[in-house]
């Protein structure tokens, strides 16, 4: 039975001063708060899925009753610490991205600027005294299909809630997962990685902006990460997953320094490795995989290139905006020098522009970060776990070959043992035969049923990744717009000023 | 016009047209072949004439910079294994329009001198200047040797020496002691917002070529995507391509505006404090004449010597003054002036740029929203 959900994810966090004894411990929690709520099913229609678009060869398994999500929209709650309004209003927009782009913040605490990137959650790290926690809103909502769907959403037994999670719970989170699923052939979404030197910023309480940014840039990341893993229809029912968004304790993730999901990633790339350097040489029965392991070759390929331009981006961007900003205080004690009064007031003029266009430059800086480089540098990642599940199946072929092989092997042993008078040997060897005939048979069918679940997530995979694509550049360019849209305020502001030296 | 010198930069090729106001020219329309070394001789002889010593000397023409664009131009032979061919040949392209850039403003820039010059009363009658526009051969102007430059450097130091001495004297003169102030203030302070803007465009730049990039990126992925991305991708690419176009121009435009604006006061600002240094020296001088020819009166020794020479130095000083107040006044009309006809044209530039901007950037919406 297909389920219309609506789940809504929101990651706040609370940050504490440790005391220096207690600097080993990573005490930033993160708050996840559970949000049930209904929606009319019209909405639903509005999904921006590529379901309407109809994909390709990869639509063979969007008809299966198992995929959740066929067709959920998924609804960001950005603000409001009132989340509760949102159980009774009705309508609110459908269309998300996986990373909510109203969730970038400024890191300048206070600064009101408006439209575009103002994040409720930063306000409540102000207000909100206590521990270093993140806040998790996961709002789960159920469209109502009248006599199509379901209409209760029976995993989670109760419809508002929240929890608190460490970072390395996150990474606890993932470790299991990618142990359960990752060699059947899910793409499990990779967590985001540890820092060393960001994090110790943290715990040694320094506060700065860079360290702001670092929480902040921590906590965008989860936010993703979580959403990605709940969106999978597989991965939701988990039980692990159901546990980490629901239980108001966690049992403390042990040594994720051997599981976190970059070692876990490593782990994985050295398998992909030693695969390789076997000559397997698989006889590749279905062109179809081959096709999808080059195309996911290529697109790594161009997807770090294009990452690398956009860091740069930001990069320079930023640098732009500190050095508009020095520009302007420059302007201004020019202005205060210059003895001609219509001039001096033109160019005080001038300094107050480009003040407000360095701001301009930083709030792009964040947007050319936390929507385009993210959306790349997530996606390069998740290549890797793609990457990683097509290595599975080649393992999971050779191994089936190997029970075959030594079936074989075994075969022929009996056959001469037929000829000897060894009664008990025989015997032995036929119990053998017996059992590795099963092995084979069960490495067939692992075979079969991880090429099959690969077919099924790379489809899956492949629409994601048009929808996140396409949403996000959109939203990023809005956020150009919107900046052309200032720049042009303010010259116009400034024209007058200009013309009136006499 | 300009063309590539051999090795030391552009040659000026200067087309005039003369004949109404500078009468006394040989011909009316003439043109000849200049070496920026050549401006460097004229503004220096006007700097060393005795008889300019009142005026502001327009100030000399800065050299031809070309290291910086030499320098990409080898980077991009070093990299051009790395990059797809039509990388290649953008990134040559946006070069060679770069170097075109710094051409037009560097015989701009020479260009402003000469018309400085020939706008100025006394100045365009030099005789050098004429020799200068009119004599159709190399003026055969060597760069100065090695002892020349270390006399030069020399003479610069004792030069700020003394004008650290001289400045200061206090001025009994109100508007030459605001002046004073007025201009050691400005002078920095406009040295200072050169250097900022300087920075500013250039992240504005970088960023630019960032966005260059980006779209060939973009335009590599549009084209191996099999999905539906294919066709965004290869739109949003195009977009890049053309918004970044702007933001070069942006880069450009704030280059010519400001930068050189401010570039250009700060050697004003310069020139006008040398004229200040010059009559505060002859202030000195006169002063320092007074005492002698009391003491040559109190001795009654070489008295008439004394008093010649007294006399010379109040009538060079008093020379000094009067057509430094002038040439100070309009000093500050034509800071003015330029300034506000630079700032009006940088904020309509921008503003053009930015509704360009805006328009590509709504088209491009307008499209993806409608196929999405």
């Amino acid at each position: 039975m297909s389920l219309c959900t609506e789940l809504v994810l929101d990651i706040t966090y609370h940050q504490v001063k440790a005391p220096l004894f207690l600097v080993a411990q990573d005490l930033t929690l993160f708050c996840i708060c559970v949000n049930v709520q209904s929606q009319p099913a019209s909405l639903a229609a509005e999904d921006i899925s590529t379901n309407s678009n109809g994909p390709k060869q990869d639509s063979l398994f969007d008809d299966d009753p198992e995929d959740l999500f066929a067709e959920a929209t998924e609804e960001v709650s950005l603000d409001s610490p009132e989340r509760d309004v949102l159980l009774s209003d009705g309508p609110s927009p459908a269309i998300t991205p996986i990373t909510p782009p109203t969730s970038v913040i400024t890191p300048r605490i206070g600064h009101t600027h408006d439209d575009m990137f103002t994040h409720s959650s930063f306000d409540e790290i102000e207000e909100e005294e206590g521990g270093d926690s993140f806040d998790i809103h996961i709002s789960v909502s159920d469209p109502e299909k009248v006599g199509e769907y379901m209409t209760s959403m029976s995993l989670f037994k109760r419809s508002e809630f929240a929890v608190k999670r460490r970072f390395s719970d996150f990474l606890g989170l993932h470790s299991k997962l990618a142990s359960k699923y990752l060699h059947i052939g899910y793409i499990v979404p990779p967590a985001p990685e540890k820092s060393i030197v960001g994090m110790t910023k943290v715990k040694v309480g320094k506060e700065d902006q860079s360290s702001n940014e670092f929480v902040e840039k921590r906590r965008s990341a989860l936010e993703r990460y979580l959403m990605r893993t709940v969106k999978h229809p597989i991965l939701l029912k988990d039980p692990d997953v159901l546990q980490f968004l629901e239980s108001s304790e966690l049992p403390r993730a042990v040594s994720t320094q051997a599981l976190s999901s970059a070692g876990l990633l490593r782990m994985v790339n050295k398998a992909a490795d030693a695969v390789n350097k076997m000559t397997i040489k698989m006889n590749e029965s279905d062109a179809w995989f081959e096709e999808k392991q080059q195309h996911f070759e290529n697109l790594d390929v161009q997807l770090r290139k294009l990452h690398t331009s956009v860091e740069s981006l930001v990069c320079h961007r930023k640098e732009l905006s500190v050095n508009t900003a020095q520009f302007a205080k420059s302007a201004a004690m020019l202005g205060n020098s210059e003895d001609h009064t219509a001039l001096s007031r033109a160019l005080s003029q001038l300094a107050e522009v480009e003040e407000k266009i360095d701001q301009l430059h930083q709030d792009q800086a964040n947007a050319d970060f936390y929507l385009f480089s993210e959306l790349l540098g997530d996606y390069v990642r998740l290549l890797t776990a793609v990457k990683g599940v097509f290595d599975h199946r080649m393992k999971t072929w050779q191994k089936w070959q190997d029970s075959q092989m030594l079936l074989q092997k075994k075969r022929e042993a009996e056959a001469k043992l037929q000829f000897t008078n060894k009664p008990d040997k025989l015997q032995q060897a036929k119990d053998e035969i017996k059992e590795l005939e099963g092995k084979v048979q069960q490495g067939e069918r692992d075979f079969e049923q991880i090429s099959k679940t690969i077919r099924k997530e790379v489809s899956r995979f492949e629409k994601e990744r048009v929808k996140d694509f396409k949403t996000i550049i959109i939203k990023y360019l809005e956020s150009l717009v919107q900046t052309q849209q200032q720049l042009i305020k303010y010259w116009e502001a400034f024209l007058p000023e200009a013309k009136a030296i006499s | 016009m300009m063309q590539e010198g051999l090795d030391d930069g552009p040659d000026f090729l200067s087309e005039e047209d003369r004949g109404s106001t500078l009468p006394n020219f040989k011909q009316n329309e003439f043109s000849v072949v200049r070496q920026h070394e050549e401006f460097i001789w004229l503004h220096d002889s006007f700097v060393e004439n005795e008889e300019y010593a009142g005026y502001i000397i327009p100030p000399a023409p800065p050299r031809p910079d070309f290291d910086a664009s030499r320098e990409k131009l080898q980077k991009l032979g070093e990299g051009e294994g790395s990059m797809t061919k039509e990388e290649f040949t953008k990134m040559k392209q946006e070069l060679e329009a770069e170097y075109l850039a710094i051409f037009k403003k560097t015989v701009a820039m020479h260009e402003v001198f000469l018309c400085r010059v020939a706008a100025h009363p006394v100045l365009r009658k030099d005789l050098n200047f004429h020799v200068f526009l009119e004599y159709n051969q190399d003026l055969s102007v060597r760069g100065k040797n090695k002892k020349e430059k270390l006399e030069d450097f020399f003479k610069n130091v004792v030069k700020s020496a003394d004008g650290v001495l001289v400045a200061g004297v206090k001025d009994v003169d109100d508007f030459f002691e605001h002046e004073k102030t007025f201009l050691l203030e400005y002078h920095n302070r406009v040295k200072d917002a050169s250097a900022k803007s300087d920075r500013m465009i250039r992240s504005h730049k970088n960023a630019a070529d960032d966005i260059n990039r980006i779209a060939s990126s973009l335009y590599t992925l549009g084209t191996q995507d099999s999905t539906d991305l294919c066709k965004f991708f290869l739109k949003v690419s195009e977009l890049f391509e053309k918004t970044r176009k702007i933001e070069a121009r942006i880069a450009a435009d704030e280059d010519l505006k400001l930068a050189d604006l401010l570039k250009y006061y700060l050697r004003e600002s310069q020139a006008a404090k040398d004229l200040l240094y010059r009559r505060s020296r002859a202030l000195v001088d006169y002063e320092n004449a007074n005492k002698a020819l009391d003491k040559a009166r109190a001795k009654n020794r070489d008295v008439l010597q004394a008093e010649t020479s007294q006399q010379l130095c109040c009538h060079k000083f008093e020379k000094i003054s009067e057509s430094a107040k002038q040439e100070l006044i309009d000093f500050k009309t034509r800071r003015v002036a330029a300034f506000r006809k630079n700032l009006v044209e940088l904020a309509e530039l921008e503003l053009k740029h930015a509704k360009g901007n805006l328009q590509l950037l709504q088209g491009c919406l307008g499209i993806l929203k409608g196929n999405t």
